[in-house]
């Protein structure tokens, strides 16, 4: 198998690594660099737990090869808290129960947090569609919407 | 229900933020696929391609040159250690790894293992295996039959493919209401076979020491303990002793029933660590925890319910045969084979009513979990609710009426049902009222009737039932024997914190939270401070784990128990510190005063202090109780819901517009986690109503096995729910709060189904069977003439 040396920058620091051709981003976060706040729950791109932002956009790390990150930024779950500071996302999941068994919740934050950065006051419709690839099987959703626009509201007055 | 805490102190009744949050929401859960041991190898599972087919050989030889692979396990391999077949929870057996044949698609033929995830896969890949296919027997009825195959052949004397037979009631007084009876309704309905799909799928990492002779396993378990005594009895005789086993329930990402029973996997995979004596790490794919695990379900139940004209309810019969795959491996308490199924009265006063269940064998994966239900509740719930609109439709009667009508009175708690439970307590008719008041329920039936003279499709339906769960009463419940107690180790350490450890496994229900809210409100200790912990074998107490909304009924009351029982040592301690008599004593959360004159008090910190500095001559220092709690009796939440849906003529879409639920769990703890619990619940209802089902073509394919086919509902179908609760408390449970955690997801399919049958019925539709695709409606708008 084919060895390749990439580098990527995962929450704004740079790491090196050689991986296989067919290594899974989400593979390299979990098992190489040891960020496993990134869960996997599913093959075939349908339950967002693995949710990660390459270059700001929200992708599904167990479908994007990690060679295909070389040389881009890419945002986790674990980069969100601010010194010390918890995202406004991580209040209002917290505030308004948005989270039960916390599997999907770091990729609800990290494909909420892409839909705060493009639309700063989301309809509740606009939260459902942002997060309608990523499964949640404890909270039935209502409280992730309260959260997100916890979250929302929170940014504007922070803006 | 007022606090009668302080916001500080967060006992019962506020909606206090969940302690475990702040790990999850910065990604630094511990789930089990986050573990890794030095020298850890990797397992990967080959799997079968055919429902039912010999095994002619498996040939590993290209397998053990894949670069990193170390070995490769098969039945053969266990089967000297006699470790190939195990049993299941209700004393049937089930094949680990199989010698001769396998009986159903996926079912784990051999496992590899590597050095990496990636070469175990690798390694699965090139495991070559030669099979003689035999006839497939899917359909349940079928397998009754007296040509059908016989697919235990592994039992000598099996002549049939049935299970068991069981049944409850009283079958000719119930045969004689029938014949006596006014009207009667009859209703074929299939509950269809679905899957939990927790988020997080099955996994774990086997971690034998050989120095010591002690194995570790992190595994996703609802119930460490008693899956640490499965491995002492499954395994004694290759030395594994209870003592030096050691089950970890690390974070589990949802469980709902799935993650209670023992799977191969975790077998071959301590197995695997035991012989090569190196920690060995499995992890399920999502397909192959669709295709393999435990399933839920798969009821085909006829519904016949017998009336008078004027709509009182005088008879119930209910005929049932369960597909259980190819193993009984469902996990009911063992005297309970088809589960608390004899709850299909629901809230009704039905004085004579006959139930029998029939379980089958078939090649499909074994099962027959919960689905967030305590044991076969929701099947029970679906058909009663059910058959209770076709009888309002024969009657011509609004379905809430006919509710109304035959709900048992409040005067008659507790109430022994004709099935034979006692209902703790219950208060039905207030709960409906609030959910049609709160929906608008006249107004609705008014705007149907306009969208009907329309052409418009719009349904109401409505679903009242009755929850049985937090087993149980150690008189009838126990799987394999253990009594189905649970337990609280409560310690108060001398700076007035404290730690407490429960014999059950919060899989996201919030223990952790609702725990330290219980000890606060008993002894006035900030929750902030109680240190709740589970799922360790070496420290938590015995138990019997987190499923079927047990763990605020057993473990919970436990708590509350073995804080009473601190309480008590308090007050002597409190009196020996005050120089008065315990008689003098008042306690308030958090303080002992004495009577009339409330400034000479003790807080429970500063008897905490005591308990470690200054303790009473001939009273044994410390401050700690241990409570296993046996419980009187199960709890029986009910509710109303309400649903309104909308169809589309053109497509056969079923929106669901509103959803109102009322439910009442008692008291309540937390109002927020409560909520929580119902959104989730709800959803999980609605899945199996619209979207889930697992189903196997002639050939025992599945036909749902992975995301791409099976709906899990997404924040897009799920509607906003609207939840309201009444308050009748529970007449034995120490703080008189019952379970919530699956009352949703039973009492909203029928709401649903409901609906659409309701929406159909002026076109003669009587039932839909679940899941209620749109091209079931559609088809069925096609056959009535109206589909656009």
């Amino acid at each position: 198998m084919a060895m390749h040396d990439i580098q990527v920058t995962v929450n704004g620091a740079p790491y090196d690594a050689q991986v296989e051709s067919r290594l899974l981003l989400v593979h390299l976060l979990r098992d190489q660099l040891r960020l496993t706040g990134t869960h996997i729950g599913c093959d075939t791109t349908h339950c967002g737990a693995c949710t990660v932002l390459l270059d700001g956009q929200p992708v599904k790390s167990c479908t994007v090869l990690a060679v295909q990150a070389n040389g881009r930024q890419i945002s986790t779950v674990e980069g969100l808290e601010k010194e010390g500071k918890l995202h406004p996302l991580q209040e209002g999941f917290w505030e308004k129960h948005g989270l039960q068994c916390g599997y999907c919740t770091p990729g609800m934050l990290m494909t909420t947090c892409a839909l705060l950065e493009k639309n700063k006051n989301p309809s509740e419709a606009d939260i459902r569609e942002a997060i309608s690839g990523n499964l949640c099987r404890c909270t039935g959703y209502n409280n992730i919407v309260k959260a997100v626009q916890f979250a929302a509201e929170r940014l504007r007055k922070e803006a | 229900m007022q606090p009668r805490t302080s916001p500080e102190v967060g006992g019962m009744g506020h909606s206090m933020k969940r302690k475990e949050d702040p790990r999850f929401i910065r990604g630094k859960g511990n789930y089990v696929d986050d573990i890794v041991l030095p020298g850890m190898l990797w397992m990967d599972i080959v799997r079968s391609p055919f429902a039912h087919a010999k095994i002619k050989s498996i040939n590993t030889e290209k397998a053990l040159k894949v670069p990193g692979v170390l070995a490769v396990i098969t039945g053969e391999t266990l089967a000297k250690y006699n470790l190939h077949w195990m049993p299941t929870l209700m004393s049937d057996t089930q094949m680990v790894l199989p010698t001769e044949k396998v009986m159903y698609q996926a079912q784990e033929v051999a496992a590899v293992i590597a050095t990496s995830r990636y070469a175990a896969a690798d390694g699965v890949d090139a495991v070559e295996v030669d099979y003689d296919p035999l006839p497939v027997v899917v359909d349940p009825f079928k397998a009754l039959e007296p040509n059908a195959p016989i697919l235990r052949t592994d039992k000598k004397d099996k002549k049939d493919n049935r299970i068991f037979h069981w049944e409850a009631g009283d079958r000719a007084a119930t045969d004689k209401a029938f014949a006596e009876a006014d009207v009667t309704v009859k209703q074929a309905l299939y509950i269809p076979r679905i899957h939990v799909a927790s988020i997080e799928t099955c996994g774990c990492i086997a971690d034998f020491d050989r120095v010591n002779g002690k194995l570790t396993v992190y595994m996703t378990t609802q119930a460490p303990h008693a899956i640490r005594t499965v491995f002492a009895l499954v395994a004694g005789h290759v030395g594994l002793s209870e003592e030096r086993i050691r089950i970890v329930s690390p974070d589990i990402g949802g469980g709902f029933g799935g993650k209670v029973p023992v799977y191969p996997g975790y077998v071959i995979a301590t197995a695997a660590s035991v012989v090569i004596g190196k920690p060995v790490k499995w992890i399920e794919d999502r397909m192959e925890n669709l295709q393999a695990d435990s399933f839920a379900r798969d009821y085909h139940i006829t519904a016949e319910l017998a009336a008078r004209k004027d709509g009182t309810i005088t008879a119930l019969r209910m005929k049932t045969l369960a597909d259980h795959g190819y193993t009984d491996a469902a996990a009911n308490p063992s005297k309970f084979p088809a589960g608390l199924f004899s709850i299909c009265t629901g809230s009704y006063d039905v004085s004579k009513a006959f139930v029998e269940v029939d379980g089958v064998y078939t090649n499909k994966p074994p099962g027959g979990v919960a689905y967030r239900c305590s044991f076969r509740v929701t099947e029970a719930i679906h058909a009663i609710e059910r058959i209770t609109d076709v009888l309002a439709q024969e009657l011509k009667m609004d379905p809430a009426e006919l509710r109304m009508k035959n709900f048992i009175p409040k005067e008659k708690f507790p109430y022994k049902s004709a099935l034979g439970w006692e209902y703790d307590s219950g208060d039905y008719e207030p709960a409906l009222r609030l959910a049609m008041d709160k929906i608008g329920y006249a107004a609705l039936r008014k705007e149907q009737a306009e969208k009907r003279a329309r052409g418009e499709l719009m349904g109401i339906g409505i679903s009242s039932f009755t929850e049985i769960l937090g087993a149980g009463p150690s008189k009838h419940f126990d799987i394999l024997g253990i009594k189905m107690f649970d337990s609280c180790e409560l310690r108060i350490h001398p700076t007035g914190k404290a730690i407490a450890r429960f014999g059950t496994k919060s899989q996201g229900q919030g223990h952790e939270t609702t725990y330290a809210q219980i000890i606060a409100e008993e002894l006035g200790i900030p929750a902030s401070v109680v240190q709740v912990e589970e799922g360790d074998t070496d420290t938590a107490p015995y138990g019997l784990g987190t499923y079927a909304s047990r763990s605020t009924p057993t473990a919970g009351a436990a708590g509350a128990m073995a804080a009473r029982k601190i309480r008590e040592k308090a007050k002597k301690i409190a009196a020996y510190l005050l120089e008065v008599s315990e008689d003098d004593l008042v306690w308030e959360p958090g303080k002992f005063s004495v009577k009339g004159a409330p400034s000479r008090s003790k807080t429970i910190q500063e008897i905490a202090f005591a308990a470690y500095t200054n303790h009473p001559p001939g009273m044994e220092a410390g401050l700690e109780a241990v409570n296993y709690y046996d419980p009187p009796n199960l709890t029986f939440p009910f509710g109303s819901y309400i649903c309104v849906v909308d169809i589309d003529r053109g497509t056969g879409m079923v929106k669901i517009r509103r959803f109102v639920a009322v439910d009442d769990c008692g008291n309540i703890i937390n109002p927020m986690i409560v909520d929580g619990q119902i959104h989730g619940g709800l959803t999980m209802g609605m899945a199996p109503a619209l979207l889930e089902e697992i189903s196997y073509d002639e050939n025992g394919n599945n036909q749902a096995g992975s995301f791409m086919d099976y709906l899990v509902p997404t924040a897009v179908e799920s509607p906003s729910w609207e939840t309201f609760k009444t308050v009748t408390p529970c007449p034995h449970h120490p703080l008189g709060a019952k379970g919530v955690g699956e009352s949703a997801t039973v009492g909203a399919p029928p709401a649903i189904a409901n609906a659409v049958v309701d929406a159909l019925s002026h076109l003669g539709v009587k039932h839909v069977d679940i899941p209620i695709t749109p091209e079931k409606v559609w088809r069925l708008l096609k056959e009535k003439g109206v589909a656009e």
